[in-house]
């Protein structure tokens, strides 16, 4: 997309930009050929210049158990967290969207949780869930052992999606609720002359023209779970990745591996890894964006 | 539109007391937890009615974690984070949208491509350009000229190292992008034909027109600077430049001590605040900003 009427000027666009592509070549550029460089090198224990050693830090990443269960545990974190969130900010908005008398503060609410970091929510839940005291504790008293995240890795995994669930909901909530006011009014008010309730109304018109809505979100979530600044937050600040691995996330693996394990390369070679993923999300969500643009 | 539909309308009211008892039911636990005594807190069953002890828990939280400090720190980097971020990527958009020239797409891309690799990837290699920013230059030296030179500029345990980083990212050129498209090619005409150049015509009439924009960008990057949790806890070392979110650890009681969760909870509640404050009282802009920065 072109402006007809640009201003003609080299030098002044360059200038313009220069704060921003200097930043962005120091702070974000540099470090991603970094990443790049130490996934195929290693350092000599006793210093020295870092050796070409080929795909050997891949190699050992795929060897390693511990690195498939991360996998793992991110794929469940981001797929439940993602159908949790879409499915809860869904259901809402379908109800505040019908503009009940008396429905306009719970749109001013629900949002509030987003404006919560997932560390400080992380750490409030570890409260509110916690098998001690807080809620649970009196199921905890009638049935012993039956919540236990500090124990059960299972658990510790539900208490983790939970909270990533209750910061995003209101984020979905926000795009569900802008997606079905773009609903035509004609086509509901139409299969409301047909003799159609609002359930049906939600579930054959609204929910099918929500499609590309929720697309989008199912990618943004997606993205968000497997590396957001969130996620690496909540399992700090809630699990600290255990208990034994239990909530061991990709994102969180990398920056215990590389500051607490101190192996550069190692844990370059499983950023790479998770880059190869955002890429396919990102090109998965830029085909897409096309898309909608075209049929606008 | 009239439709007689009790049952629905009865479900309607159901899920949105449901929805309010999920995501604002923690706010309640959080609030009558801080303002609850030692022994209340730790009651089985929770009780959730607030108690009058919120300042005193409050004043606790404050002194145990040192608070004073981390909430000036993070509200001097939310602040630096928020104004770079609104004024580098309003100069960025405007060179790429208002400009032939053929570094246009050059710049767009090299943008482009940060909205790919969020912080939390590149964060080990990041954390090294911090401790030592001039290693590219003198990379680029010692291969150019074949000389060494020593000069050295850390960035750890300063404003700059926790902010720069994080300007350097895409989302706020995108959001004035789409803004300055949807303006009229007539208005840039105009304005030439009045003989205005274009720093004249950014000044005068580009940077009031973007108000919005701006208080929208305003809003989510502040929130998004303040809720920064890993990028501070690996760069800063000295407790002077501590932040919000790394004082969360301090909050917590020790394993083995008491457990006055009324004190972490009240200590969490004043950390949360400021965003929250945010989010509620500029909401409108914040939702514009937010649903327009993913478009």
């Amino acid at each position: 997309m072109d402006k007809r009427a640009a201003f003609r000027s080299w030098w002044l666009p360059s200038l313009f930009a220069l704060p921003q592509i200097i930043l962005i070549l120091l702070f974000f550029y540099w470090p991603a050929v970094a990443v790049l460089r130490w996934a195929f090198t290693l350092e000599p224990p006793f210093g020295g210049a870092a050796e070409f050693v080929g795909f050997t830090n891949f190699q050992e990443v795929f060897a390693d158990p511990l690195y498939w269960n991360s996998v793992g545990i991110s794929l469940a974190f981001a797929l439940c967290g993602t159908l949790a969130t879409i499915f809860i900010g869904l259901v809402l908005a379908l109800a505040v969207d019908r503009q009940l008398p008396g429905s306009a503060p719970f749109r001013f609410l629900y949002i509030l949780p987003y404006a919560i970091a997932g560390p400080a929510a992380g750490m409030a839940f570890r409260f509110i869930l916690s098998p001690e005291r807080g809620l649970m504790a009196s199921a905890n008293a009638a049935f012993p052992d039956f919540w236990n995240p500090a124990k059960y890795g299972s658990h510790a995994l539900i208490l983790v999606i939970i909270v990533f669930a209750w910061k995003w909901a209101g984020y979905t909530f926000i795009f569900l609720l802008a997606g079905l006011q773009s609903v035509p009014r004609s086509l509901i008010e139409a299969a409301a002359m047909d003799g159609c309730g609002p359930i049906r109304r939600a579930v054959d018109i609204q929910i099918p023209l929500l499609a590309p809505t929720l697309f989008f979100l199912l990618v943004i979530m997606m993205t968000e779970g497997f590396v957001g600044a969130d996620t690496y937050g909540i399992v700090a600040r809630t699990t600290d990745g255990g208990p034994n691995h239990g909530t061991d996330v990709m994102v969180y693996r990398i920056v215990e591996e590389a500051f607490r394990g101190l192996n550069y390369s190692g844990a370059s070679a499983q950023s790479l890894v998770l880059i190869g993923l955002i890429m396919i999300f990102t090109f998965i969500q830029f085909r897409f964006i096309e898309r909608q643009v075209h049929y606008k | 539109m009239i439709q007689r539909t009790p049952f629905a309308n009865a479900l309607t009211y159901g899920v949105m007391i449901f929805g309010f008892l999920l995501l604002i039911g923690p706010f309640i636990v959080i609030l009558a937890g801080a303002s609850q005594t030692f022994q209340q807190v730790n009651a089985i069953p929770f009780s959730f009615v607030p108690q009058d002890r919120l300042f005193e828990n409050m004043g606790a939280a404050w002194s145990r974690a040192n608070l004073g400090t981390a909430m000036l720190n993070s509200f001097v980097m939310a602040s630096l984070v928020t104004v770079g971020k609104v004024a580098l990527s309003a100069l960025t958009a405007f060179a790429i949208v208002f400009f032939r020239t053929p570094l246009k797409g050059f710049f767009f891309w090299m943008v482009f491509i940060t909205l790919m690799l969020p912080l939390e990837v590149r964060v080990v290699p990041t954390y090294a350009v911090a401790a030592d920013l001039f290693q590219p230059v003198r990379l680029l030296i010692s291969t150019v000229t074949g000389l060494e030179v020593s000069v050295d500029w850390n960035l750890l345990n300063s404003y700059a190292g926790l902010t720069l980083p994080l300007i350097a990212t895409a989302t706020g050129t995108f959001l004035y992008r789409q803004f300055y498209l949807t303006l009229p090619d007539e208005l840039a005409e105009a304005a030439r034909m009045d003989g205005s150049g274009a720093i004249r015509f950014f000044i005068d009439m580009l940077l009031p027109l973007s108000r919005t924009n701006m208080l929208a960008l305003t809003t989510i990057m502040f929130v998004y600077g303040w809720n920064q949790y890993l990028w501070p806890l690996l760069m800063v070392t000295d407790p002077q430049y501590k932040t919000t979110m790394m004082s969360l650890v301090a909050l917590l009681p020790a394993d083995n001590g008491t457990p006055d969760w009324n004190v972490t909870l009240a200590g969490s509640l004043i950390i949360m605040l400021p965003p929250l404050i945010v989010v509620a009282v500029l909401q409108r802009w914040f939702v514009r900003g937010l649903v327009a920065t993913e478009k």
